[in-house]
């Protein structure tokens, strides 16, 4: 419509608002539909609580790997290229995927959690094989470096952030701020670009991806917090590491702070070191094309409630919410790809031992915004990644943006939120109690400031609440030693999950996937002793 | 008031009336001929019209036998509400309105009516005041100077200045001015004349806010965004379709863009098709990826080895109206209900993807890059996708925007198209309209130099086509980066160069 056009309809809505504009607010917003989407809270309290009957069938498998995450899937995945295709994986939730989960609707795919994967570096071939297997990477230039799928990398603009009344380019500040803070800000990427190339002692690079593949270098394991000060530079590290690990840079560990910016070391043919790769499903492609891949062998809305070691192998007790019963499967090596905290529970009473439910876990808001048109907004155009600057929420993520149609109409926004004004325990009981107008009223306010009238185009809004959405990499849970010691095998059951990798990121999970797999595999084998 | 001082106000207002009456007259056939054309024939139909319809205003001032004077306040009134606001109106429902033609003769004929009747009622008021022979003589006089008057003040004052809207809302207030002033003079100070009076006063208020709010009114039939009046418009779910015709100068103008004028599309449209296309005397099959009006179609056509064209547009509105618009039929030559032509109202970018097709030529007449979403079609990505639908050997041309004004985007569409692993070629052509505009030829291997030109074409030859592959020295190559979808640089250079001069095409 002519921009002309609409102030002149514009005017007219004012004016016939004038006469009803009390119901007039209420109204839009009844209009919206939606609702709380996402965990089933039922089966979930019913594990934590116990409760299951006692098992009435069993069943037998080489392989049984707890969890339908991306760590789980990648075990299975890994578990097919080395030749062992006996394995089965439950699944709590009817969806795959953990927080690689997405969901669609009339007008596009969305994600439910994760939604990119940086450019991966040398440290972590496993994502690289992955990604060329599954056309991710589409070939080699004569340098050797990966062709990216241009389709998949993410297309530009890639960011804005919305400050001071106006979309500015980039989320780096850099509108309206003082030539001071932003040489402040200069000298810090600078400083982050220095250790990105840095090695260690022991010739392995400061920060890596996974963060297990870093230096050992005492020095910068200890590391504590340099004398950054800019107002603008904390507001970008904070927002920084709340994207990563949903908590403020006050509470997340030094090291894991500077990990953010220096551990990225991509390459592309197609695209520079610092690209992703993106979809609108976010990283729910990555866990469909895995979930494909397995097929029937992916048994979702089922709770591992027991894991116990037997003679010759491990066995688990799962209540299988369809069949209405529990079945006793026996398997030679069972794999938890689950967190810490669950697979502690499942391993009875001496679970918790070693400090297996002593981490912390980020609570998240996450919700699709399903618009009937574009949002209207002052400044640079609609990005990939829309960051407000006075917002408790991180902003939002435009689903369609690696749409390919020449004429953008409806979209989806997906609205993320870590909640961490309080402690976690905290947020999460306080979040549990919200009702889903309660986010609704504070998505609209939120999103109000930098998208006039844009209750309006809402059609609805789906809100799903993660209690435990990512490992939070608190001081000492990276390096204590804590992480590798959970990490080995009991006996015939091992463990993968990113919280093992020390954060939750696609790259972490798909490693230990890979990993475990392999562990199974060699010991299988006679490899290792049992 | 002497008898003296009232025979001159009336005789004043004679000649008011006549100056108002001819503009209106004039307004109606300018605006007929600015938005159907043919100027000859719509004035000539507006003034007859117009002149019958003043006949019959005359006639039916017969059946008045008393009350003359609050006749005619009352008619000075109509005629300035309805004339008046007559051009405001005719702009704003032309594009909307299903027969306009209903719409503007009847809106001459009222006036012409009304107009028709002023002068006998005048006469009649001043009968009593003035010899018979004095009578005709000065209300003849005043009514053909006030029409000279009009007749120059109207291409000369009020056109350049004010406008059309403007021009009529200001002469409506004229009329209803005259109205009350000889409410002022014939009025007997009763209650009609106190009541009308207030009328008066509204309609003058009325008729002044539309004389301010011109420029809104004109915004909103978008006639303000386009020097030429507009002809058509219509909104449909991907763009803003506008046609505009001063002149005999058709123009096509999507979401404000110029597509093309009537005068000068032979030069683009010729320049688009037949360097490519005539190097390939052997090409059966064609597409033509956006081009919804047919007009590229139309040049490719003209090959006689061509058996298919396939054009895929993304707006069903815009094929539809270049199939059933007269104008714009006889313009593209009904190309696009040739039998040689399939239309498919898709996205390019998925319609590539599941196509099965093999296209000896293709023709990629897409709206400049001027934003991300159209800046994806002219993609390494969407070039690759364009190759898989070609046979081996075949060639594509890509319109490039100005090599001379965007200079840094027209050669960085030519480095996208390397990168993608094509042989280019790229050329210009000047096309008045756009001023120098830019094309680039692509295949996968080079394209013999040879032009197995058409007959009928009004630009192209073999010399000229030859001349337009060199490029002067303020437009040859620059370094760019590739357009890709995760950098559109082409975009920010289109938005960059394009800043830099004040007029965007």
């Amino acid at each position: 419509m002519n921009p002309r056009r609409r102030t002149f309809l514009k005017a007219g809505a004012v004016a016939v608002a004038g006469f009803g504009a009390f119901p007039f607010v209420p109204r839009t917003r009844a209009r919206i539909a939606g609702g709380m989407a996402g965990p089933d809270a039922g089966l979930g309290h019913r594990f934590r609580d116990g409760g299951f009957p006692e098992p009435s069938a069993t069943e037998s498998t080489n392989v049984l790997v707890v969890g339908g995450g991306i760590a789980g899937l990648a075990t299975g995945r890994e578990l097919d290229r080395l030749g062992r295709r006996d394995w089965k994986l439950l699944e709590l939730e009817n969806e795959l995927g953990g927080n690689a989960s997405s969901g669609r609707n009339a007008v596009s795919e969305f994600p439910w959690g994760a939604h990119y994967v940086p450019l991966p570096g040398p440290e972590a071939p496993e994502v690289t094989t992955l990604f060329e297997e599954l056309g991710v990477i589409v070939g080699r230039d004569p340098r050797g470096l990966p062709v990216y799928r241009e389709e998949y990398l993410c297309h530009d603009p890639q960011e804005r952030l919305f400050v001071d009344g106006r979309w500015q380019e980039g989320i780096v500040p850099h509108f309206g701020i003082g030539a001071r803070e932003r040489l402040r800000i200069e000298a810090f990427l600078a400083r982050m670009g220095e250790l990105r190339s840095a090695r260690g002692n022991d010739g392995k690079p400061l920060f890596a991806v996974p963060a297990d593949r870093s230096s050992r270098d005492p020095a910068w394991l200890a590391l504590d917090r340099e004398g950054f000060v800019s107002p603008e530079l904390r507001w970008y590290v904070d927002y920084c590491c709340r994207d990563d690990f949903g908590a403020a840079s006050d509470r997340v560990a030094a090291w894991a702070g500077l990990h953010y910016f220096a551990a990225r070391r991509g390459s592309a043919a197609n695209a520079p070191g610092h690209a992703v790769v993106t979809w609108p499903a976010g990283n729910g492609w990555i866990a469909g094309r895995l979930r494909g891949g397995a097929g029937e062998r992916c048994v979702p809305r089922t709770a591992a409630f027991r894991v116990t070691e037997t003679d010759g192998g491990a066995e688990v007790w799962a209540w299988h919410a369809g069949a209405a019963r529990t079945v006793r499967h026996r398997a030679r090596h069972v794999v938890l790809a689950v967190p810490q905290f669950v697979a502690a529970r499942m391993l009875g009473p001496d679970g918790a031992a070693g400090g297996r439910a002593s981490g912390v876990y980020s609570p998240w808001m996450v919700a699709n915004v399903t618009l009937r048109s574009m949002p209207p907004g002052r400044g640079a155009p609609p990005a990939w990644d829309n960051v407000l600057r006075e917002s408790r929420s991180l902003g939002y993520v435009m689903a369609t943006h690696q749409s390919l149609d020449a004429v953008p109409r409806a979209t989806v926004l997906t609205y993320y939120q870590p909640l961490d004004e309080g402690l976690p325990a905290e947020s999460r009981r306080v979040a549990s109690g919200r009702g889903w107008e309660s986010w609704r009223d504070q998505i609209l306010a939120d999103l109000g400031p930098s998208h006039p009238g844009i209750a309006d185009l809402v059609e609805r809004i789906d809100v799903r609440v993660w209690g435990h959405g990512m490992i939070c990499p608190v001081p000492g849970w990276l390096w204590d030693g804590r992480r590798g010691a959970l990490a080995k095998p009991r006996g015939r059951v091992h463990f993968a999950h990113s919280d093992l990798g020390g954060m939750s990121l696609f790259e972490e999970a798909c490693v230990q996937g890979v990993r475990a797999a392999r562990d199974v595999v060699a010991r299988w084998e006679g490899k290792i002793d049992a | 008031m002497t008898d003296r001082s009232t025979r001159l106000l009336l005789l004043a207002s004679v000649f008011v009336i006549a100056t108002c009456g001819l503009v209106y007259e004039l307004v109606a056939g300018t605006l007929a001929s600015y938005l159907l054309g043919d100027s000859v024939l719509q004035f000539s139909t507006v003034i007859g019209v117009y002149l019958s319809a003043m006949g019959v205003g005359s006639w039916l001032s017969g059946f008045v036998s008393r009350g003359e004077a609050r006749l005619f306040v009352r008619v000075q009134f109509l005629v300035g509400v309805v004339g008046g606001s007559s051009s405001a109106l005719l702009f704003v429902l032309f594009a909307h309105a299903a027969s306009f033609r209903v719409l503007l003769y009847g809106l001459i004929l009222v006036v012409g009516i009304l107009v028709g009747l002023e002068i006998p009622l005048l006469l009649r008021i001043l009968k009593d005041r003035l010899e018979f022979k004095d009578l005709v003589a000065r209300v003849f006089t005043f009514d053909y100077i006030g029409a000279l008057l009009a007749s120059l003040l109207f291409p000369l004052v009020l056109v350049p200045h004010l406008g059309l809207v403007r021009s009529s809302f200001l002469f409506g207030i004229l009329n209803v001015a005259v109205g009350l002033l000889t409410l002022r003079v014939l009025g007997d100070g009763g209650r009609w004349s106190a009541s009308m009076r207030v009328v008066g006063l509204v309609l003058l208020a009325l008729l002044g806010g539309g004389f301010a709010a011109s420029g809104r009114i004109l915004a909103w039939s978008e006639q303000s965004t386009f020097s030429d009046p507009v002809i058509f418009a219509r909104s449909s779910p991907y763009q803003r379709i506008v046609l505009t015709r001063a002149a005999g100068d058709l123009r096509l103008h999507l979401n404000g863009n110029l597509q093309f004028s009537s005068r000068d599309e032979y030069r683009y449209h010729e320049a688009l098709v037949h360097p490519g296309l005539a190097r390939f005397p052997r090409a059966r099959e064609v597409l033509v990826l956006g081009g919804g009006d047919g007009l590229a179609v139309r040049e490719i056509l003209r090959h006689d080895n061509v058996r298919h064209v396939v054009l895929v547009d993304l707006d069903p509105e815009m094929t539809r109206l270049f199939r059933s618009q007269e104008l714009l039929v006889r313009l593209n030559g009904g190309s696009l209900d040739s039998p040689r032509v399939t239309v498919v109202n898709a996205d390019a970018f998925s319609w590539i993807e599941g196509a099965t097709n093999r296209f000896d030529f293709a023709v990629v007449d897409f709206p400049d890059p001027s934003n991300y979403s159209l800046g994806k079609l002219y993609t390494t990505a969407f070039y690759e996708r364009l190759g898989r639908v070609l046979a081996p050997g075949a060639a594509f041309v890509v319109q490039s925007t100005s090599p001379l004004v965007a200079r840094r985007a027209f050669w960085c569409v030519d480095e996208t198209l390397r990168a993608s692993g094509f042989v280019t070629e790229p050329y210009h052509v000047y096309v008045p309209s756009f001023g120098e505009w830019g094309y680039v030829l692509a295949s996968r291997e080079p394209v013999p130099f040879r032009f197995h030109l058409p007959p009928g074409l009004r630009f192209l030859d073999p010399e000229t086509t030859a001349g337009l592959f060199r490029f002067p020295p303020d437009m040859d190559r620059v370094p760019t980066e590739p357009n890709r979808l995760n950098n559109q640089s082409l975009v920010r250079y289109f938005e960059e160069d394009w800043a830099k001069v004040a007029t965007t095409p």
